[in-house]
C-alpha cells in the first residue's frame, strides 16, 4: 500500500510540476466540444439533444490524448526497468500510475464537464446523471488505456496505433454513458446504466491493472 | 504432444501432406454449396430470391468469430507455452478473419436494404461485428509496429486476448437486446428452425468457407515460415560481411 502511494504521489509530483499538460488535455477537451455548435449549427434544441454525446466523445478523446505518456516518459529515461526490479507487484504499481493519470485528466474533464454542458445548453436534469456518469466512466477510460500504452511502448507512431487500440474497446462505456444521461433527460430511470458502468469500472478494475502489467513485462523483456 | 509440430520442418511437411486436400474439399464445397445454394434451393416465401446471400453471409459471419477465436486461442498457446509457431498462426489468421468480418458486414449490408429496407443499422449485433472488425485491424497494426518482430507477436497477442471479450457479446447479442439482427436460427436449443431445403446449402458453404481458411492459413504460414528463414539467412550474410570488413582493416585475427 505504501509503495501505491509513493509511486501516485511521484507521478502527480510530476504531473504538477510539468503543469501544463493536463491543462492541455482540458483545453483540448472544452475546444473539441466548442467545435460542435459551428459544425452542426447554433440552434438551441439540436445541441441539446446531442450535448451528451459530444461531451462523451470529447471525454474519450481528451483522455486518450494523453495515454501516450503514462508509460513512455518512464520507459524512456529507464524508471521503469527500475520499477520492475523492486520488490513490489507491478500490478500495483500499474494501478498507482493509473491513478494518477485519471487524477490529472479525468478528474478535470470531469471539472469541466458542467460549464461545457450549459454551453451546449444541456437541460438541468442532466447535469446530475451526466457527472456520475462521468465519474464512474473516465476511471475505466484510464484503465483501458493503461493496457494500450503499455503495448504501444518501442512502437513506430505510437500514438496513432494507440487510439486504433483502444477506441474500439472505449465503446461500451461510451454507450452506458450516453445512454444513462439520455434515459435521465427522458425521465426514464437512469439507474441500470450507472450500475453497468459501475459493473464496467468493477470489471477493468480487477483485470486491467493485470494485463498492463504483462504487457509492460513483455516490453522490457525484448 | 504439442511441441511435437513446433520443429517448422515437421510443420511444413505436415502442411505439403494437408494443402492438396483442403484446396480440393474447398473447391467441391464450393461448387456444389453453390449450385444447392443458387439453383437447387427455393426461394423464401418472404424474402423471394434476395434469401440467397444468406449462404454467403451466414458462414462468413460464423468464420469472423471462429477466426477470432482461432487467433485468441493461438495467442495463449505463444504466450503460455512459448509455442513458436502459435505466434505465425495467429498472424497468418487474422488478415484472413478480417476478410471474413468484412464480407460478413458488406453481405448482411446488402441483405439489409432490400429487407429492412436499410443498408445500416446500429443495433447490437451490428455494432459488435464492426467492433470485431476494428479488433482485427488493431491487432494487425501493432503486429506490424516493432521493428522486432517477437516484440510485436507479444504485444498483440495480449490484445487479441483482451478483445476476446467482444466474441461472446456478439454471439449472444441477439439475445441479449432487442435487436433488429434475428435471433440465432441454426445453432440454438431445440434443433434448427430452418427447413432441410435451405440448411444444405447453408452447411455445404459453411465447410467450404472452413476449408478454405484451412487452405490460406497453411499457404500464409508457410510464407511467413519462409520469411523467417530469408530473415535469418540475412542477418547472418550481415554478420559476415561486417566480419570480412574487420578482418580486412586488420582489426581482428
Amino acid at each position: 500500500m505504501s509503495s501505491f502511494i509513493t509511486i501516485l504521489s511521484r507521478d502527480l509530483k510530476l504531473a504538477y510540476r510539468q503543469g501544463m499538460d493536463s491543462v492541455m488535455v482540458v483545453m483540448f477537451f472544452v475546444i473539441a466540444v466548442v467545435l460542435f455548435p459551428f459544425g452542426v449549427g447554433p440552434e438551441a434544441n439540436i445541441l441539446a439533444r446531442i450535448a451528451a454525446g459530444v461531451i462523451w466523445v470529447a471525454a474519450l478523446l481528451a483522455s486518450m490524448l494523453s495515454l501516450e505518456r503514462l508509460f513512455d516518459a518512464d520507459y524512456e529515461d529507464g524508471s521503469l526497468e527500475i520499477l520492475i526490479l523492486q520488490p513490489i507487484t507491478l500490478e500495483i504499481a500499474v494501478a498507482a500510475k493509473v491513478t494518477a493519470h485519471w487524477l490529472t485528466t479525468g478528474l478535470p474533464l470531469i471539472i469541466a464537464a458542467p460549464v461545457l454542458a450549459i454551453l451546449l445548453n444541456l437541460p438541468a436534469d442532466g447535469f446530475a446523471v451526466l457527472i456520475s456518469a462521468l465519474a464512474l466512466g473516465t476511471p475505466s477510460l484510464s484503465l483501458i488505456g493503461a493496457i494500450g500504452a503499455a503495448l504501444i511502448l518501442g512502437a513506430r507512431r505510437g500514438g496513432v496505433l494507440l487510439s486504433l487500440l483502444v477506441l474500439p474497446l472505449y465503446i461500451p462505456v461510451l454507450i452506458f454513458g450516453v445512454s444513462a444521461v439520455d434515459a435521465g433527460l427522458g425521465g426514464f430511470p437512469f439507474k441500470s446504466h450507472l450500475l453497468a458502468l459501475g459493473g464496467l469500472l468493477l470489471a477493468t478494475l480487477a483485470l486491467c491493472p493485470w494485463v498492463s502489467a504483462s504487457a509492460l513485462r513483455q516490453a522490457l523483456r525484448s | 504432444m504439442i511441441h511435437r509440430f513446433a520443429n517448422p520442418t515437421r510443420f511444413v511437411r505436415l502442411a505439403d501432406v494437408i494443402q492438396p486436400w483442403a484446396a480440393g474439399m474447398t473447391f467441391l464445397f464450393f461448387v456444389t454449396g453453390l449450385y444447392f445454394g443458387l439453383f437447387a434451393s427455393p426461394a423464401d416465401y418472404q424474402q423471394g430470391e434476395t434469401v440467397r446471400i444468406m449462404y454467403i453471409h451466414v458462414p462468413a459471419a460464423w468464420m469472423a468469430l471462429f477466426c477470432y477465436t482461432a487467433m485468441a486461442a493461438a495467442c495463449g498457446t505463444a504466450l503460455i507455452w512459448k509455442h513458436p509457431l502459435a505466434d505465425l498462426a495467429a498472424r497468418a489468421t487474422a488478415p484472413i478473419g478480417a476478410c471474413f468480418t468484412l464480407l460478413a458486414l458488406v453481405t448482411g449490408s446488402l441483405w439489409g436494404q432490400p429487407m429492412w429496407g436499410t443498408w445500416w443499422v446500429w443495433d447490437a449485433r451490428l455494432t459488435s461485428v464492426l467492433i470485431l472488425f476494428f479488433l482485427y485491424l488493431g491487432y494487425m497494426a501493432l503486429n506490424n509496429a516493432f521493428d522486432d518482430a517477437e516484440r510485436g507477436f507479444k504485444a498483440s497477442a495480449i490484445l487479441a486476448l483482451v478483445g476476446f471479450v467482444n466474441v461472446p457479446i456478439i454471439k449472444f447479442s441477439v439475445d441479449w437486446w432487442n435487436t433488429l439482427h434475428q435471433p440465432a436460427s441454426v445453432l440454438k436449443a431445440g434443433g434448427p428452425a430452418i427447413h432441410a431445403s435451405m440448411l444444405t446449402p447453408l452447411i455445404l458453404m459453411a465447410l467450404a468457407f472452413k476449408a478454405y481458411y484451412l487452405w490460406v492459413l497453411l499457404i500464409r504460414m508457410r510464407g511467413e515460415i519462409n520469411a523467417m528463414k530469408v530473415r535469418a539467412l540475412r542477418m547472418r550474410q550481415v554478420q559476415q560481411a561486417d566480419m570480412a570488413d574487420k578482418v580486412a582493416a586488420g582489426k581482428v585475427g
